[in-house]
């Protein structure tokens, strides 16, 4: 056993769930995470020696169930309707990405993380580029830093956006399906017309980005800035004040701060428990030193928490989006360093040398200094880190990608236990996990 | 340009140059039991094997109360050069665990270096439970077993499959791929 | 099929037989049986990847799949025509999307929806199944990464001509397997619309 004393950083005795860090650490039968193999279970009926213990049931569920988390298989140890223990199996989405990032260059690199956490793609780019251009010690324009920043609050709009409608769905709300969609669409019409695609952009690339915004972005963002907030009050007149969904959710699926920090859990879930961790105002990057916003924070853990912090995330986003709107400087949207950043196009025609740094990038790749880092960003999930070791070549000797989902998805045991399954569903949604990023 | 290399130049020497003592806020190049460095600003704590699980237990003990994140790089086919400090011995796997103190806001990043005759260390898992898909991660792509860890099994991979991807010795195993003009297209 | 005489809809006649010209429309079973095949596909969620978002964005209020009568994705398989394929098939999911296809009844259709689903994708690696149809036989290819909801869309129709006309059953003769139509990207036709509207 452990004779390790648990750390308690943000012990307020007022916030506590009733149960103690401990419970996180727990290894054997009285853990709540069932740690059993496939193999294991596939003989459980076959012991009639285990034939008397016939309270509890092995349930599975997943990986197929309906689509709105991907492909999350859950093993469910259950007594009538409320879940004892638990195991999350992941892997059925493990595409063997950071084996790909070692085969792409880095220009090539942002197709590859970007499609890891869909919901919110610039961000895995975003952390991605910030890796790469520590290695490589070049610094971003103004300019570039402030689109980064808008694309990335944009995108933290349309992933909480996403998980608004998801989280209904999953709960009865079909029409909260509809609502969701109908506003992430319109931030995904800016989106495609700034990157010229609605998902998977590979837009922010190392070095700045992939092209300027249009003219006439500014008129399009008011007009998002206009259109959204009403319908974020129909969500609150549909769903924050309603009975139902505070009987469904509140209460539900709730851990205390030091729990979340054992189990690494970042993102919404820590922020729920209280603890007021936002990477943006803690640890910051691009230029979120100057712009205000608040970082929202919850009070019980549970799973009414974590949807009350993403709807008023949306809200904070939108004020970060008009403070950029009004402070967005003039200037170059990537770095100009022959080496990293390939030419305009109607240079090559003219210039020799324009046709050949042309042709180097995007053949061979710019070559990356040797060394190793590890850059962060706040996703709508967590802390998106990338841990990138380079070795003098143009393409990543090792990427890793820390994903918050992967990570999350461990407290998943822990607030199941002791819970009904139609609570699990919940409890799954508000953990808001994203497959790809999980399984990469 | 010529910017660059004086600037990667400087970090290069900041990492030869930790462990003799120089401008570093940890003051003797020994923090928890292991060698402090510099790389691009971040700290890097060189741990041995055997170290390992004291140096966390007292960066755990010293506020380092969030697992970052716990990965490992395979150092088979490295094309440069790898420069590690005097009294560390380069292997052919590392396990590298992030940790961050909310406290004092500070990131620090353990290196162990872990041999592949021998490829075990310490579970982290007592210290932080956080760790416990991780290391399946590690021993599921790399095959670095977790000594002690509660759940020692693949993760991400089919049970049954054999080989860790993430090697270097293990091909991407791409297929070759013929492009055909597609007749049928509507 | 054949509508005889109906002209203004004012001359329906309340006389059952005697109103015979009037409110029956008439055709061949198989006319009838495809018709209604093509116009009731209840898809079968197989939702891995990005392409899971741009499904479930075809299905809600904007693109709105309801107006074919294929907003229920069903869960369960037994209740499910058609499988569309959206993402990227690993090597530990291989095996359940065989048995979710194996568990659906006839007639039973299938979209690769997205390049990871049609031949692998970018991922040409250990991880990924080089194409779905290496496991389940497949009618309509979409390409896209990921395929808009206007691909999709696209797909779908093309599949609902198919099943109408009856080639689609043609073609899954002629190749042993499935009808392997490839259909190609439509996407961004919204693009020039403004937010809002």
């Amino acid at each position: 056993m452990s004779t390790v004393e648990p750390v308690t950083v943000a012990g307020d005795a007022e916030l506590a769930t009733g149960h103690s860090v401990s419970r996180v650490h727990r290894r054997g039968d009285d853990s709540a995470v069932l740690r059993m193999s496939e193999a294991e279970a596939a003989q459980i009926g076959n012991d009639p020696s285990t034939y008397d213990d016939d309270e509890r049931v092995l349930l599975n569920m997943g990986p197929s169930h309906p689509s709105t988390h991907g492909v999350l298989r859950l093993m469910l140890e259950m007594e009538g309707e409320t879940v004892r223990r638990s195991k999350p199996v992941v892997g059925y989405l493990h595409t063997g990405m950071e084996k790909q990032a070692e085969q792409l260059t880095y220009l090539q690199g942002c197709t590859n993380v970007t499609r890891m956490d869909y919901a919110s793609p610039l961000f895995t780019e975003l952390a991605f580029s910030l890796a790469t251009e520590k290695l490589l010690g070049i610094e971003v324009p103004e300019r570039a830093t402030w689109i980064r920043m808008l694309m990335c609050e944009l995108n933290r709009m349309a992933s909480h956006l996403l998980f608004m409608a998801t989280n209904g769905m999953d709960l009865g709300a079909v029409g909260m399906m509809i609502y969701g969609w109908r506003e992430r669409e319109e931030v995904l019409r800016f989106l495609e017309k700034v990157t010229g695609l609605r998902m998977n952009h590979n837009y922010i690339r190392p070095g700045g980005v992939a092209a300027d915004m249009h003219d006439g972005w500014e008129a399009d963002i008011e007009r998002l800035l206009e259109l959204i907030p009403p319908r974020l009050e129909e969500y609150d007149i549909l769903m924050t004040g309603q009975p139902i969904w505070r009987e469904r959710l509140q209460g539900v699926g709730a851990l205390n701060a030091d729990e979340a920090l054992a189990l690494s859990a970042t993102g919404p879930i820590l922020r729920s428990t209280g603890f007021a961790w936002d990477l943006r105002r803690d640890d910051p990057y691009l230029a979120y030193p100057e712009v205000d916003f608040d970082v929202i924070v919850g009070s019980y853990g549970d799973c009414y928490d974590r949807y009350a912090i993403r709807l008023n995330e949306i809200r904070e986003s939108m004020w970060i989006v008009e403070q950029i709107l009004d402070n967005m400087p003039s200037g170059d949207y990537r770095v100009q360093d022959k080496k990293v950043t390939p030419p305009p196009r109607v240079r090559i025609d003219q210039s020799m040398e324009a046709l050949i740094h042309h042709f180097k990038i995007f053949t061979e790749g710019y070559k990356v200094p040797e060394g190793e880092t590890y850059a962060a960003v706040e996703s709508p999930r967590g802390e998106l880190g990338v841990y990138m070791v380079s070795d003098g070549t143009s393409k990543p000797y090792r990427m890793h990608v820390r994903g918050p989902s992967f990570i999350n998805v461990q407290t998943m045991p822990h607030l199941m236990q002791n819970g009904l399954i139609a609570d699990g569903v919940a409890i799954i949604s508000s953990i808001d996990p994203i497959m790809g990023e999980v399984d990469r | 340009m010529s910017d660059d290399t004086s600037a990667t130049d400087a970090a290069q020497s900041e990492e030869e140059g930790a462990p003799s003592g120089h401008d570093d806020n940890a003051g003797a190049g020994i923090r928890f039991g292991a060698i402090v460095e510099e790389s691009l600003g971040d700290t890097v704590l060189h741990a041995s094997v055997e170290q390992y699980l004291h140096t966390a237990t007292a960066a755990h003990a010293d506020g380092f109360a969030l697992l970052v994140d716990l990965t490992a790089v395979d150092f088979l086919t490295y094309a440069g050069t790898r420069t590690l400090p005097d009294a560390v011995s380069a292997e052919r796997f590392e396990v590298v665990t992030s940790l961050f103190n909310p406290q004092r806001r500070e990131r620090i990043r353990i290196r162990v270096q872990v041999s592949a005759a021998d490829a075990a260390v310490a579970s982290m898992f007592d210290l932080w439970p956080g760790s416990e898909l991780l290391e399946r991660e590690v021993y599921d792509l790399f095959g670095i077993e977790f000594t002690d860890h509660p759940d020692m099994c693949r993760v991400l991979m089919p049970d049954d499959w054999v080989g860790h991807p993430l090697r270097k010795d293990y091909a991407v195993s791409s297929i070759p791929v013929q492009f055909k003009a597609a007749s049928n297209i509507r | 099929m054949r509508v005889p005489g109906v002209g203004d809809t004012g001359e329906i006649l309340d006389d059952g037989l005697g109103g015979l010209e009037h409110n029956f429309v008439t055709g061949s079973v198989e006319n009838l049986v495809q018709w209604a095949r093509s116009r009731s596909l209840w898809p079968a969620t197989f939702g891995l990847a990005c392409c899971a978002i741009e499904m479930m964005a075809s299905g809600t209020a904007h693109y709105d799949l309801s107006r074919y009568g294929m907003e229920v994705f069903r869960a369960s398989p037994r209740q499910a025509d058609l499988m569309i394929v959206a993402g990227r098939v690993s090597q530990k999911m291989a095996p359940v999307l065989r048995q979710v296809y194996d568990q659906m009844m006839e007639p039973k259709w299938v979209i690769s929806m997205g390049v990871c689903a049609s031949s692998g994708g970018m991922f040409n690696n250990y991880a990924i199944v080089q194409g779905v149809d290496q496991i389940v036989p497949v009618d309509v290819y979409a390409p896209g990464c990921p395929p808009g909801p206007e691909t999709l869309m696209h797909a779908i129709f093309t599949l609902h001509e198919q099943i109408q006309t009856g080639e689609l059953v043609k073609r899954r003769e002629a190749s042993g397997g499935g009808a392997a139509l490839m259909i190609e990207q439509r996407d961004g036709q919204t693009a020039g619309s403004s937010i809002g509207s």
